[in-house]
């Protein structure tokens, strides 16, 4: 974590960026806590996985398949397909963090989608990619998990998740993590077949399976476009 | 049942992130892995988004959370932060339901 060739005047600038970027994911976590608590998990469970787990979109899949009924495997291979990506994120940090042992370990836990960014928007010198990854996922990490326990607590207050729409927020949450994806045809194509196919599958299948399924559709897209080009 | 769902998705996603440190860096360049990485989270999310907007265990409907998600996405238009977007999601359902209309 020492970055000691770095000026500290750009180092104090990743640093007040990756507290910003804690700072939004934070509120993000005040509605995983929410949702996850109005979805049926207790708040201890709901923190477990914060600070276990601890990507997002994951962790809004595995309690969203729970609480739809759907049975425990799906939701764990849901939170795991979600996951993968944060795999390719761990493979184009490894040349430049150069971790070994426990640091290894732990720059593993803070491998997410706002530590990765924020350390590719600082390419260079590799010490600010280094810093920026480090303060980044340390901000999220600790505002994430903080906003966690506020939203499970808040949740865990207030009565029927119905009468305060927090079963509309399960929906939007999605989409907001879907959006930013959206950035051409290809993906909108697959967006739109993947929701098909899940919507064409839900009388048919056990709630979480028709998610599954959906993911098929990456697979047949990415043949698709492989043949293509 | 929720404990092992949340202990094996933890560990499980844990491992995921790890085993990226420990394979040769080649795999990056294999462009069905990339492309597949990069789909799998579109198809998933809109899936999710479908399934958690319409379905009631396996039946399909539509509620008063078509309206929270047409409201998100107008935020999202907008360029609201996350939490905006799911708030505005969640009081228009409220709304909708404490004025009668919608279930």
């Amino acid at each position: 974590m020492s970055t000691p060739d770095l000026p500290s005047s750009h180092r104090r600038r990743i640093t007040s960026s990756a507290v910003g970027i804690g700072l939004a994911t934070g509120a993000y976590g005040l509605s995983f806590g929410a949702i996850s608590v109005a979805s049926g998990l207790t708040a201890v469970q709901t923190q477990t996985l914060s600070l276990l787990m601890f990507t997002g979109g994951s962790q809004f899949a595995l309690v969203g398949v729970l609480g739809a009924g759907g049975g425990a495997i799906a939701a764990v291979l849901t939170a795991w397909l979600l996951g993968a990506r944060n795999g390719m994120y761990a493979l184009s940090m490894a040349p430049t963090l150069q971790v070994t042992g426990l640091r290894r370990l732990a720059a593993a836990e803070l491998t997410i989608d706002e530590s990765t960014a924020m350390a590719l928007a600082h390419p260079e010198p590799p010490e600010a990619a280094r810093h920026a990854f480090w303060r980044t996922g340390l901000s999220v990490y600790v505002l994430w998990n903080i906003g966690t326990l506020l939203g499970a607590l808040g949740a865990a207050a207030i009565g029927d998740p119905a009468t305060l729409g927090l079963d509309a927020a399960i929906p939007a949450a999605f989409i907001a993590l879907l959006w930013p994806r959206l950035v051409d045809r290809t993906m909108w194509a697959v967006a739109l077949a993947g929701a098909a196919v899940a919507l064409v599958l839900t009388p048919l299948l056990r709630p979480g399976l028709p998610v599954l399924a959906a993911g098929l559709v990456a697979l047949v897209a990415s043949m698709l476009i492989g043949r293509r080009t | 049942m929720i404990w092992f769902a949340v202990l094996a998705g933890s560990i499980g996603c844990y491992l995921e992130k790890l085993v990226g440190y420990f394979l040769p860096h080649s795999v990056l360049e294999n462009p069905s892995v990339r492309r597949v990485a990069g789909l799998l989270p579109v198809a998933l999310l809109a899936a999710l988004v479908a399934v958690q907007t319409f379905a009631v265990g396996q039946t399909l409907v539509i509620d008063a959370r078509l309206a929270g998600l047409a409201a998100a996405i107008i935020a999202l238009m907008l360029r609201a932060p996350f939490l905006v977007v799911v708030v505005v999601a969640a009081v228009t359902a409220a709304a909708l339901r404490a004025a009668g209309l919608g279930t």
